[in-house]
């Protein structure tokens, strides 16, 4: 695809943004990113058949899956585009972004037909069951189960996962269980499809440190998995499972990255305003975050255009650290920009809001997706080629 | 933008790469840093000459390769990793882009020799800590008779004693007059004994300094926007030099601690050690992205920018994993048979060539908070 194509895309995903983000959907601008996850359900839930009718939804799929095939180049202007007209966070995205390439990849035939529709057409939502109150870094160490019924060939789910984010707005969820009892680690693990709506499914919100609760409990009690809902083979859960992971390849990030850019912005815009720009450590900051941010972009450019040689794979392993930090340190800026006033809660100020609520949710940032210490053993391990860690004796 | 590697770059890197390995190995370096003049001129005639290094970003129509700034910034790093002892970065960084930047039939003819390693070049700054060091700051030019008048002081100056032309960017009025001396004109540059042994740095005082016409190298001033461009280039490879050190500095802290064993296992067993490396191995991948996205990045203002980011990061990440690289290594690291203080003093003098990082952040400052009200 030419430079002019990709230029056409732009101008077209931008048109078309300036023209749907509108009218009643104006409230969205910004609204529903990661730490504000659950604003307005009802409206961007409707934003995601609006996008679906634009044929904006899972761009990236293959053609005959309902996607347009977009290449990466493509997808990183769709991304960019969408981030910098203020587009929602999706609700969406775990359907579109993990179950469906994860589907598309290794489900069976009548999995595809009756999943992928659902997420093309912004209809079904879903959300993602693998940490438990026993296994977050630890994965491994999961202990939800799951028996089959000799009588449907269903399985049988009992257990809890925790942390689960927007459980409360899905329909569906994807569950990591143990179905071979006995077993320890990464063996006899079930990938299974899971209705949220049934009576087995109990699914109690968590509140956040910064006020909302985006993220739930989910009880199981004896809650159903059809026979044909599970993916790959059973004890091949763990496989399934980090194959989905791998589909997260931080292509989003870039618009992200727009949203980065534009609380950089608002930082220095009130910085400008209330005199900070007259402290040099704070002058010095501004240039740190905004040099950070100008290598996040070229470090995620070049892991995404990847030649897949041993560099470039290193250094991709480096991006989710290196974007989770600058990004927990920009909330600290933007606090310390704003100066005393950053303590008090203002309803009618959306931008000191908006900081507000990053400065809270990014503290998050460097523990779902992989913690920062687990980072830096991968980094260490797979990168520099260190020795890994032991494992210990207590479970 | 694409920031994938062609196979010709990855060939000119790794073949960099592989020579310097051989022929810049630790033996090589102590060699060199015990004679005490911080040149090899075996191996920068290999690089010079037959591998025709200075001729990468020279034009093809002046003698040179006419390759891009990826190219160049692949090669300053191999020199860093290895604290390789050649004029490098002096010839092509700082020569060669202040040459192209003038532009003159004389500039070229200089461009022309420089390509095929008929010499070295260096730039002499009055203000090596200066974000603008092509602008003829603390040098000043006097026309008298048929030639000029030079004065000024020259405190550090890196290669002068095997630079073949040393450019002098002086002031004459409101312009930047480039003169470019050569050993026989009469200049005397005193070589300085100093912190890093890894460069050769020497000084210089231009006492009324009578020099010809004909060294005079640009007509009526050299163009302001072209200077800033030279200036951007100079930093980018530095910035690369910088982060070829800290991947050299860290490889061989890597290599030590995984041979070394206490309490029964390797150093680099430790989580705490692991941790350590890896934070590292972070900013540099963001160091090094950085860096190759400015060497593609069509906006020269931008770029200049990108560069003066990446001169922050560099600066910092260079001196951290040298610091690390002398404490991992223990007792060893503190002794001068152990190559860490070779890093760790390169990182210090390197810090101030061209600005320390608060400098280069103050640009990037100045570029995010405009003064005036906010709107
Ligand atoms: C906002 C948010 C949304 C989330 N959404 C989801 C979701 O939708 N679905 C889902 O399945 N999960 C989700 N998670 C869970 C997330 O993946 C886990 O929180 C994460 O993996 C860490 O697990 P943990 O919370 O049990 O912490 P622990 O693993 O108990 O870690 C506690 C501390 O110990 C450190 N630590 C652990 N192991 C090591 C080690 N080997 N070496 C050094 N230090 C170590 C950790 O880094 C951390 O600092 C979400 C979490 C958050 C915060």
């Amino acid at each position: 695809m030419s430079q002019q194509d990709l230029n056409d895309l732009r101008h077209e995903i931008r048109d078309w943004m300036d023209t749907h983000l509108t009218g009643r959907f104006e409230p969205l601008r910004f609204r529903g990113n990661a730490g504000d996850g659950d604003a307005l359900p009802e409206l961007r839930k409707a934003w995601e058949q609006e996008l679906a009718h634009g044929g904006w939804t899972c761009p990236h799929w293959p053609k005959e899956h309902g996607g347009r095939g977009m290449s990466v180049p493509q997808q990183i202007v769709f991304q960019e585009e969408y981030g910098r007209a203020g587009g929602p966070g999706r609700i969406g995205h775990i359907g579109e972004g993990l179950v469906g390439p994860t589907l598309i990849a290794f489900g069976t035939e009548a999995q595809k037909q009756q999943f992928l529709s659902g997420i093309l057409a912004g209809t079904e939502y879903w959300c993602q069951g693998y940490s438990e109150p026993g296994a977050g870094s630890d994965l491994g160490n999961i202990r939800t189960r799951a028996t089959r019924d000799p009588g449907s060939g269903d399985w049988l789910v009992s257990g809890q996962k925790v942390w689960t984010s927007l459980a409360h707005l899905s329909d569906w969820i994807f569950v990591l269980a143990r179905c071979e009892a006995g077993t320890v680690g990464r063996h006899g693990l079930i990938f299974l499809l899971m209705s949220l709506d049934q009576s087995g499914v109990e699914i109690q919100p968590i509140e956040q440190m910064g006020g909302g609760a985006e993220f739930n409990s989910v009880f199981f009690d004896n809650a159903r998995a059809k026979a044909e809902h599970v993916v790959g083979e059973p004890g091949d859960g763990w496989q399934i499972a980090m194959a989905l992971l791998g589909f997260e390849r931080g292509i989003s990030t870039l618009g992200q990255q727009m949203a980065f850019a534009q609380e950089l912005e608002a930082i220095c815009d009130i910085a400008r305003e209330n005199g900070m720009t007259k402290i040099p450590s704070i002058r010095q900051r501004i240039a740190v975050a905004w040099t950070g941010l100008r290598a996040m972009r070229y470090l995620a450019l070049r892991v995404l255009g990847g030649d897949g040689s041993h560099d470039v794979q290193r250094d991709a392993l480096g991006y989710k650290y290196h974007w989770s930090n600058w990004h927990r340190d920009l909330g600290k800026l933007a606090m310390d920009v704003l100066g005393p006033e950053a303590g008090v809660l203002d309803e009618s100020d959306p931008r000191k809001e908006r900081l507000q609520r990053m400065f809270l949710f990014s503290r998050a940032d460097t523990i779902y997706g992989g913690t920062n210490e687990i980072q830096l053993n991968l980094i260490a391990e797979q990168g520099l080629k260190m020795p890994r860690e032991p494992r210990g004796t207590k479970g | 933008m694409d920031l994938t590697l062609t196979e010709d770059q990855i060939f000119i890197r790794d073949e960099a790469r592989r020579l310097l390995a051989s022929k810049a190995d630790g033996d090589a370096l102590r060699r060199i840093v015990s004679r005490g003049d911080g040149i090899d001129p075996d191996l920068w005639a290999t690089i010079s000459t037959e591998l025709g290094w200075c001729a990468m970003t020279i034009p093809e129509k002046h003698g040179g390769v006419g390759l891009g700034l990826t190219e160049l910034v692949l090669l300053m790093e191999a020199v860093g990793e290895r604290l390789a002892p050649v004029p490098l970065w002096s010839t092509a960084c700082l020569g060669v882009p202040l040459l192209t930047a003038i532009g003159t039939q004389a500039a070229q003819v200089w461009l022309e020799r420089i390509a095929v390693g008929d010499a070295a070049a260096t730039v002499a700054i009055a203000d090596m800590n200066s974000v603008n060091p092509f602008q003829g700051g603390g040098v000043t030019a006097t026309r008298q008779g048929g030639g000029y008048i030079l004065q000024g002081q020259l405190p550090l100056v890196t290669d002068a004693q095997v630079a073949g032309l040393i450019l002098v960017p002086a002031r004459i009025g409101q312009d930047v007059a480039v003169f470019g001396l050569e050993p026989s004109t009469g200049s005397d540059f005193r070589r300085l004994k100093t912190l890093d042994h890894t460069r050769q740095y020497c000084a210089h005082s231009l006492n009324d300094l009578s020099v010809p016409e004909s060294t005079r190298l640009d007509r009526n001033g050299v163009n302001a926007d072209a200077l800033a461009e030279a200036e951007t280039i100079a930093n980018l490879g530095l910035a690369a030099e910088q982060a070829g050190l800290a991947r050299g500095a860290m490889d061989l802290t890597l290599e030590y601690i995984s041979e070394r064993v206490q309490f029964g296992r390797t150093i680099a067993s430790f989580q705490a050690i692991k941790h350590r490396c890896a934070a590292l191995e972070v900013d540099l991948a963001e160091l090094r992205a950085l860096i190759l996205g400015a060497a593609v990045q069509p906006d020269p203002r931008e770029r200049m920018l990108e560069v003066a980011g990446a001169r922050a990061l560099a600066s910092d990440l260079a001196f951290r994993a040298s610091e690390e690289a002398i404490q991992l290594h223990g007792g060893v690291g503190f002794t001068t048979e152990y190559a860490p203080h070779l890093y760790f003093k390169r990182a210090q003098a390197n810090w101030h060539l061209l600005g320390s990082p608060e400098r280069h952040l103050d640009r990037i400052a100045a570029h995010c908070l405009p003064d005036g009200d906010a709107a």
